[in-house]
């Protein structure tokens, strides 16, 4: 009964966006479409292929490198909080904390004015350093979580039989800590895939990504090429997800938001 | 040599401090990061905010925008009708976690699909479900073809209004859809690490399910619970797709309203909407120094744990 329950309460909304996305006439009031058909893709795929195509690649690009830069720097300072006690080590958390509760609005408005005077306004890496402020608190407090049940002296070991510190990272830190490096990208890469309103203010219109094409495919009211381009937009969140289970237990993924 | 192979989870307790230059060296990027970009952008929102805007030839502070803001009679309706909506959509998606939670943990391993598509809206862009919430509630989506078909209407004027309503009930479905899963995984972490022991003890005390509810897992999952609704209570105060794509035209929630005046022509509307954004922070602030303050008050007087 309950498995039921979830089963239809979360994909209803998919089965809803995909029956739209396939249907070539559907008028109300019918509950089926009169004519299942692909123009919706054929329309995301070629007519306004290349328009969604870049609008996919910008999203991926922008994500991907947003997420590299929060787990490099959030390894670190993970294992600092992670494995010691320091004074102000309460501040410090605060601090990094607070980008999670305070809303990213009035801060993306106070960061456009100076992006603009910088030249950073409207460029790809003004939208990164947006997104990394919102989205680097999550790297830091996954590798937080890992460094706090991680045991450091393997590293004595390998430097004890001569391992360089590069080495010592490369072949024992990466390795050991690798499942909450995947679970820290994952993280960072999907919130800065679903980042609407700051994409928006500091990319002002030249940085396209595909929730700002969603948006304005919303305005125009057609349905299933919204709907299209809505899949389009899930399907990396889907594959994550199946990812994580695949690879990290499927515990992994608790906690996204 | 020993080594402790086993891990302990204790990690800061048990090591000793290598030294601030080493832990300066370690942290000092992520707080550069943090205290550059959003410390920086606060600094100059609210710069901003009190007028100062050399550029477009304003170089005096005033309180005037923020005064502006407050005297607006669609200030308050617009701050009632945000209130409504994220303590309505948190209070909602926090009760049907709570009940989720016990569910799936009576429900164990046997249904792994069951765990898989409950994980499944964690990872979904609030913009999509949203999309989907307009295909399924508006007038001419699938519910009111739905209910047509089954009688219960007949046209789609009768169909009640579901987005774009002043309830805001598509907003909040929307929020409940996807915060549910969070909330209830941060119940379940606790549920899982406590175990049952308690809940046997209890049993052979004669406490009732009720009692065993109230007085053993209730205070038991408080601490996660708490957070995690605070988290998604602060998250809705201050989101502006959902409520953008789903709500009324007036009056707006504040993110909304915020937006709307920062983007106007009228440059001198601007000062004011970084004002209203301002005032989202210093509200979702406050209701989470408030509840840490009684939070911890009620761990001293032994409420929760």
């Amino acid at each position: 009964m309950a498995a039921a329950g979830v089963g239809i309460a979360v994909l209803l909304p998919f089965v809803s966006l995909v029956m739209w996305s396939l249907s070539s006439r559907w008028f109300y009031p019918q509950l089926w479409p009169r004519q299942w058909g692909l123009r919706a893709w054929q329309y995301v795929f070629s007519t306004a292929g290349p328009q969604i195509l870049a609008a996919l690649g910008q999203s991926v690009l922008v994500a991907a490198t947003t997420a590299a830069i929060s787990v490099a720097i959030g390894i670190p300072a993970g294992r600092a909080l992670g494995l010691y006690d320091f004074r102000g080590k309460d501040l410090v958390s605060v601090v990094l904390i607070l980008p999670v509760i305070v809303p990213p609005l009035c801060v993306t408005m106070g960061l456009h004015l100076w992006f603009i005077i910088m030249g950073l306004a409207g460029s790809f890496f003004g939208v990164v350093l947006v997104h990394l402020t919102f989205c680097l608190p999550y790297a830091v407090f996954v590798m937080w979580g890992i460094f706090s049940n991680y045991n450091p002296s393997y590293e004595e070991q390998a430097r004890s039989l001569g391992a360089s510190a590069w080495k010592v990272l490369v072949r024992v830190i990466l390795p050991l800590t690798f499942p909450g490096i995947m679970v820290a990208g994952l993280f960072s890469f999907l919130l800065s895939w679903s980042q609407y309103l700051s994409t928006l203010i500091i990319g002002g219109g030249k940085v396209t990504t595909l929730p700002i094409l969603l948006f304005a495919l919303m305005g125009s009211g057609d349905r299933p090429v919204a709907a299209a381009v809505s899949i389009v937009f899930v399907a990396p969140a889907l594959l994550a997800l199946l990812f994580s289970a695949r690879y990290l237990g499927g515990k992994g993924i608790a906690g996204i938001r | 040599m020993t080594t402790n192979v086993t891990s302990t989870g204790n990690n800061a307790r048990t090591r000793p401090n290598p030294g601030l230059p080493v832990i300066g060296r370690l942290v000092a990027p992520a707080l550069l990061v943090v205290t550059v970009l959003f410390g920086g952008g606060l600094l100059l929102g609210f710069l901003q905010g009190l007028g100062y805007l050399p550029a477009a030839g304003m170089k005096v502070f005033t309180l005037q925008h923020f005064a502006n803001v407050l005297a607006d009679p669609d200030f308050f309706r617009s701050l009632g009708l945000t209130l409504y909506i994220s303590v309505t959509s948190t209070a909602a998606a926090a009760l049907i976690s709570i009940f989720m939670a016990l569910v799936l943990t009576s429900l164990a391993q046997r249904h792994r699909v069951v765990h898989f598509i409950f994980q499944i809206p964690l990872t979904v862009p609030h913009l999509v479900i949203a999309v989907a919430v307009v295909f399924m509630f508006a007038p001419t989506g699938l519910f009111s073809r739905a209910a047509l078909k089954l009688g219960l209407i007949n046209s789609s004027a009768s169909f009640p209004l579901l987005t774009n309503d002043s309830w805001g009930i598509g907003i909040v479905c929307t929020y409940v859809w996807k915060e549910v899963p969070f909330i209830t995984l941060m119940i379940l972490s606790v549920l899982r690490r406590t175990g049952v022991e308690l809940l046997e003890v209890g049993k052979t005390l004669k406490a009732g399910r009720r009692q065993r509810f109230f007085y053993i897992t209730l205070p038991t999952i408080f601490p996660s619970l708490g957070a995690a609704c605070l988290i998604v209570f602060a998250y809705t105060f201050g989101a502006f797709e959902v409520p953008f794509l789903l709500g009324q035209t007036y009056p707006m929630t504040l993110p909304v309203w915020a937006y709307k005046n920062y983007s106007d022509v009228d440059l001198l509307a601007r000062p004011e909407g970084i004002a209203i954004g301002l005032i989202i922070a210093a509200v979702v602030t406050t209701a989470v120094v408030a509840s840490q303050l009684l939070t911890k008050a009620a761990r001293r007087r032994g409420l929760v744990l």
